[in-house]
C-alpha cells in the first residue's frame, strides 16, 4: 500500500510536490544503501586486515558527504516552497534529521576502515575479531532494520531498533573487557587491540546513529518524540501501537 | 529530564475541556439549515471557544465555517428560512433566548468582514459611529475614544492628520484596520473576522496578523480562513469543518503537525478533493 508514496494517505492535489516528496524519501534511502554498503566493507577490511578494501571506503565516504548535501536541499528547498504540514512536515523533519545520522555512520565506518589500514601493517594476531565480527553484525542488522521500518513506515520495527541499543551497549562493554583480557595476557600485541578496540568504539556509536534514525521514524508516523524515553515506556508504545489497526 | 507520557491515544486526543472560567463561547450540538436549500449548513457542532485566544475557523468553501461564524453574533436571523437548533452560550448566556436583545448581542460580538466596508464618511466618524449609538456625544470623550480605538488597531499614525479626511480615500489595509477600530470602539467582548485578510496584499495581511496578535490580549477573537498558513500562524485553537461538520478541534500546534483525523491530514496537506 506505501510502496513509493511515503504515507498511507492520499495523493496531493499537486502532483508535483507529491513528486518531490517521493524523490525526497528516495534519495535518503539510496544514501542508507550506500552507507549500508559502506559499513558492510569497513567491516570485511577489518576482519581480512584488507588495507586496499579499507582505503575503498574512506574514498566512497566523499559521495555519501555529497548525498547529505543534497538531501538536506532538498529538504530545505521543500520547506520554503511548499510549506508542508502534518505528516509530510514530520517527513521532511525526520529526513534531514536522519541525513547528519546517516552521513556519521559513514564517518564511522570510516574510522573502522582506517583501522583496518593500521592493521594491515601489523604481524597477524586474532585477538579481536570474534569481537569485531559480532558487534558488527549486530550494528549492520539494526542499520538494516532501520532503513527498512524507514522505508515501510513500520513503528513496531522501529522501536526494536530502539530496544535492541541497549544490547548493542552491553556487548561492546563485554567486547572491550575482553579485549583487555588479551592485552594483558599477549602485551606483544598491544598494538593490535588498541586499534581494534578504536574499531569497536566506532561500530558502537554507529548504533547508537541506526537508533536515532529509528527514533526519527517513530516520529514520522506517530508524532510522537521517543528520545530519552524509557525501556518500559516503549515497549507500552509499541503495544499500543500493534493493537491498532492498519499499522 | 523531562518526562514522556506513553499514552499515544491521549497525545492525541482533544485537549480537556475547558474549565468555565475559561469559556467565552460554548457551542452545544449546533445545527443550522436554510429552508430554502436542502442541504444541511451546520449539522450538530459543539465545541468551546476559550477566552482572550484566537480560534480559527478552516476548510473547504461551504463547510459551513461562515455560517457558524455568522451564528455567534446571530447575523443568520437576517437571512430568511434560517432554523437552528442547539445552543450558543455567551458568557453562559444563551444568545438566542428570547429575552435576548440583539442588537445589544452585537455590540457584545463584533464582526469584520471581508471586503472593507467602511462608511462613506470621514475616518473620524465611521469610528465615532457605534460610539454615537450608544449615546456617547462629548467631543472630549469621543476624540479620546476614537484615538484609542486607532491606536489599538494600529492605524493611528498613519491618519492621525486626517481624521477628517474620507475613509474611502485609504488604501485596503487601511480600511480593513479602521473597520477593525469601528468594531474596538466599543468596547466588544468578542471579534468576529470573517476573511479580514483574503482581499489585501501579502504585507497588509501581515500587519492585520499582527494585529490580530496584539488584539488577543483584550479580546476574544474568532477567524474565519481560506488561507491554512494564516490560521497556523495566528490562532491558539483551530476548527476545522467539512459538510457542515465539525471534524476536528484542538491546539493549533497540534492539529499542524500531528492532526489525529484522516480527514484533517487530507485538508492541511492539501490532498483533499
Amino acid at each position: 500500500m506505501q510502496g513509493d508514496q511515503h504515507s498511507q494517505y492520499r495523493q496531493h492535489i499537486s502532483g508535483q510536490f507529491n513528486a518531490e516528496l517521493d524523490a525526497m524519501k528516495n534519495h535518503l534511502l539510496e544514501m542508507g544503501g550506500l552507507v549500508e554498503q559502506q559499513l558492510s566493507r569497513a567491516i570485511t577490511s577489518i576482519l581480512q586486515r584488507d588495507s586496499g578494501e579499507a582505503e575503498a571506503v574512506i574514498a566512497a565516504d566523499r559521495e555519501i558527504n555529497t548525498m547529505e548535501l543534497q538531501i538536506d536541499e532538498e529538504c530545505l528547498r521543500i520547506l520554503a516552497r511548499r510549506q508542508p504540514a502534518a505528516s509530510d512536515l514530520r517527513l521532511v523533519l525526520a529526513v534531514a534529521k536522519s541525513t547528519t545520522d546517516l552521513e556519521r555512520i559513514g564517518d564511522e565506518a570510516s574510522k573502522v576502515a582506517r583501522q583496518a589500514i593500521h592493521l594491515s601493517e601489523l604481524p597477524p594476531s586474532a585477538s579481536g575479531v570474534n569481537e569485531i565480527r559480532q558487534l558488527g553484525s549486530h550494528v549492520g542488522a539494526m542499520l538494516r532494520d532501520t532503513l527498512d521500518s524507514f522505508a515501510r513506515l513500520d513503528v513496531g520495527r522501529a522501536i526494536d531498533v530502539v530496544l535492541d541499543d541497549n544490547r548493542v551497549d552491553e556487548e561492546y562493554d563485554a567486547a572491550m573487557a575482553s579485549l583487555e583480557t588479551y592485552m594483558r595476557q599477549d602485551p606483544a600485541h598491544i598494538r593490535s587491540v588498541l586499534f581494534e578496540m578504536w574499531a569497536l568504539r566506532g561500530l558502537e556509536r554507529i548504533g547508537d546513529h541506526a537508533t536515532n534514525i529509528a527514533e526519527h521514524v517513530v516520529y514520522l508516523v506517530e508524532g510522537v518524540d521517543v528520545r530519552h524515553m524509557r525501556m518500559d515506556e516503549l515497549r507500552a508504545l509499541k503495544a499500543s501501537v500493534s493493537v491498532r489497526p492498519g499499522l | 529530564m523531562k518526562t514522556h507520557s506513553i499514552d499515544v491515544h491521549a497525545l492525541k486526543r482533544a485537549p480537556a475541556r475547558a474549565g468555565d472560567d475559561d469559556v467565552c463561547l460554548r457551542v452545544e450540538e449546533l445545527s443550522l439549515h436554510y429552508l430554502r436549500s436542502q442541504n444541511v449548513a451546520l449539522e450538530n457542532v459543539s465545541l468551546e471557544i476559550p477566552r482572550r485566544r484566537v480560534t480559527a475557523f478552516i476548510g473547504p468553501s461551504g463547510c459551513g465555517k461562515s455560517s457558524l461564524l455568522r451564528c455567534f453574533n446571530r447575523m443568520n436571523d437576517l437571512i430568511e428560512g434560517s432554523v437552528i437548533s442547539g445552543r450558543v452560550s455567551l458568557e453562559g448566556e444563551d444568545i438566542y433566548d428570547r429575552g435576548v436583545d440583539v442588537a445589544a448581542l452585537r455590540r457584545r460580538v463584533g464582526m469584520v468582514f471581508q471586503s472593507p466596508n467602511p462608511f462613506p464618511k470621514s475616518i473620524y466618524e465611521n469610528v465615532a459611529f457605534g460610539l454615537r449609538i450608544q449615546g456617547v456625544n462629548k467631543k472630549r470623550v469621543l476624540d479620546e475614544e476614537i484615538e484609542k480605538a486607532l491606536r489599538n488597531a494600529a492605524l493611528w499614525d498613519e491618519v492621525k492628520d486626517r481624521l477628517d479626511g474620507s475613509a474611502l480615500t485609504l488604501s485596503g489595509g487601511q480600511q480593513q484596520r479602521l473597520v477593525i477600530a469601528r468594531a474596538i470602539a466599543v468596547q466588544p467582548e468578542v471579534l468576529l473576522l470573517d476573511e479580514p485578510a483574503s482581499a489585501l496584499d501579502p504585507i497588509s495581511t501581515l500587519r492585520i496578523e499582527e494585529l490580530i496578535y496584539e488584539l488577543k490580549t483584550r479580546y476574544t477573537i474568532v477567524i474565519v480562513t481560506h488561507n491554512m498558513q494564516q490560521a497556523a500562524r495566528v490562532s491558539d485553537m483551530t476548527a476545522f469543518m467539512n459538510l457542515g461538520r465539525l471534524v476536528e478541534y484542538g491546539e493549533t500546534d497540534t492539529l499542524f503537525t500531528n492532526p489525529r483525523e484522516p480527514q484533517t491530514e487530507d485538508y492541511i496537506t492539501g490532498r483533499y478533493g
